[in-house]
């Protein structure tokens, strides 16, 4: 019999609520106000600061700061794949993979919109993982 | 404080050897850097050993199990590709802390091939969906964010690589001793652009050693002849940068430290001789060109254009083949990188010697972060 399992996200600072769309969840210090992405966290990592955190969904817009096509990766992951780090609008940063987009349109700085879908792998378990990922926001550079 | 000496040193030619053990490999290295000053571990007060695939299972121990139980402290270090070195600060730090007046010092690590990393440990694993945690893609962002700030090119980067594979045809120790002309380089195997397969460091096995010890004991020995002088030394930890929540940092980390050494050392970059850093892939040899200070900022490309950092330049990096080619056996490579430094500064390094080199500087980084800069100075 195989169990149907749970729909999990796939770190922790991805938060799925009942009944309305997952966001990314973060953290702003209270002290030095540096955005961190959310998480259990005794103090900041920034300052030291110890006054705590206020809680905030990160934005879904940013823009491109880093990217590397990945052609090999370990064994039995389908390559190739677009890694890439993005600096989301009103603070944050995010390392994910940026899809649906054509290789010779992917551009330092180029705006992209965070998606959350269905991470495509299950664990033992039969959990499934919902993950965010990154498009460009331009249309007319989708594939 | 004493000043503190590294008087015997050396490593074993790096290779595969899956038919040896762990402590096997620390123990042949520790028996020559003792070979090398002419003591026998009767003579050692402590035994620092760095290793990180066994971190947990006393590596050190099992090393005096192989050489000699004398019933010595031996403290066992891991700190990712750092270890090495840390092992080596630790037993310069006793020396300079006054408890012990010589110490050995052991790097090693039996690797096997293949990519680190990769195994899911619970849930799954986010390989290829939350990007890629792969080192070669890792240090690919490293170059990335270079290329990006300063417009430094896929072939800059692969200069690297035919730089550190042609100064290993001169050091029988290395693991490959093949010339990698610039077109192999660029068409070999793409891991994570502008990574190619010949521009990823070897893993392999390997060992380094080093026996270090305080002016007065090493003037009484009479071992200050070929003895090398510990000018500077630093480790530190990535303090926090706003990308450290996606990237693991290998810049604001090495700049502290080699700030730190430096300051210790009172010198700077322009004094240095030759530098053998952690060129664990062609991209992070060129934007530690800058974090160590030996050009300004935005200036690594041309560096690797000009020639400045090939054996016979200005100031030569990685003549020993660096990890691309003479090999990265994780816990021994700090430690592999000072016998580097040591053997030019005795001018015992035959065809690949610096001529007239004085100080030297050691650089390594573990992913997390963590980062050691050893400056050496000819005694």
């Amino acid at each position: 019999m195989t169990s149907t399992g749970n729909i999990l996200p796939i770190k922790p600072f991805v938060k799925l609520p009942p009944d309305a769309k997952p966001y990314i969840a973060g953290l702003v210090c209270n002290e030095c106000k540096e955005v961190l992405l959310g998480g259990l966290r005794l103090a900041c990592p920034k300052c030291g600061g110890r006054k705590g955190f206020a809680e905030t969904r990160l934005a879904e817009t940013g823009s491109l700061y880093n990217f590397t096509m990945v052609e090999r990766s370990f064994p039995g992951v389908p390559t190739p794949f677009i890694s890439v780090i993005v600096d989301l609008d009103g603070g944050g940063v995010l390392k994910g993979n940026l899809r649906n987009v054509q290789r010779a349109q992917v551009k330092f700085g180029m705006p992209v919109k965070v998606v959350f879908d269905d991470a495509g792998r299950t664990d033992k378990n039969n959990n499934s993982y919902v993950s965010y990922f990154f498009e460009p926001i331009d249309t007319e550079s989708r594939t | 404080m004493s000043n503190v000496y590294v008087v015997g040193i050396d490593m074993i030619k790096f290779g595969r050897f899956p038919e040896r053990t762990v402590e096997n490999l620390g123990a042949e290295a520790a028996l020559m850097a003792l070979d090398d000053c002419g003591l026998s571990i009767r003579d050692m007060q402590a035994l620092y050993c760095g290793n990180q695939g066994q971190a947990g299972a006393l590596v050190g121990q099992r090393v005096l199990k192989e050489i000699g139980q004398t019933g010595i402290q031996v403290i066992n270090v891991a700190n990712a590709c750092a270890t090495g070195a840390t092992a080596f600060r630790d037993a310069w730090i006793s020396i300079k802390a006054g408890l012990y007046d010589i110490v050995l010092a052991v790097g090693v690590e039996q690797m096997g091939k293949g990519m680190l990393g990769g195994g899911p440990s619970d849930g799954i694993s986010p390989e290829g969906i939350l990007g890629s945690y792969s080192m070669p893609a890792v240090f690919a962002h490293m170059g990335m964010e270079h290329a990006r700030k300063y417009g430094t090119t896929f072939e800059q980067f692969a200069k690297v690589s035919v730089k550190n594979h042609h100064h290993s045809t001169l050091n029988p120790k290395a693991m490959y001793q093949k010339e990698t002309p610039l077109d192999e380089v660029m068409n070999s195997e793409m891991m994570a652009y502008p990574n190619t397969k010949l521009m990823c460091s070897v893993n392999v096995d390997g060992s380094a050693a080093a026996v270090l010890c305080s002016e007065k004991k090493a003037k009484e020995l009479g071992l200050l002849q070929r003895a090398v002088c510990v000018r500077g030394s630093a480790l530190q930890s990535d303090p926090y940068t706003t990308y450290n929540l996606a990237m693991m940092d290998f810049n604001a980390v090495t700049r502290l430290a080699a700030k730190n050494a430096y300051e210790m050392a009172g010198v700077g970059p322009e004094d240095i001789n030759l530098i053998e850093l952690h060129d664990c892939f062609a991209t992070a040899e060129l934007v530690h060109y800058e974090n160590l200070g030996i050009c300004q900022d935005g200036e690594a490309g041309r560096l690797i254009d000009s020639g400045a950092t090939a054996l016979g330049g200005k100031i030569p990096v990685n003549v020993s083949g660096g990890l691309l080619s003479k090999g990265h056996p994780l816990g021994a490579t700090g430690i592999a990188n000072i016998y580097e430094i040591t053997t030019h500064l005795r001018g015992e390094a035959g065809k690949r010697q610096v001529n007239g080199a004085r100080l030297g500087l050691t650089h390594v980084v573990g992913a997390g972060s963590a980062c050691a800069v050893h400056i050496l100075e000819k005694a």
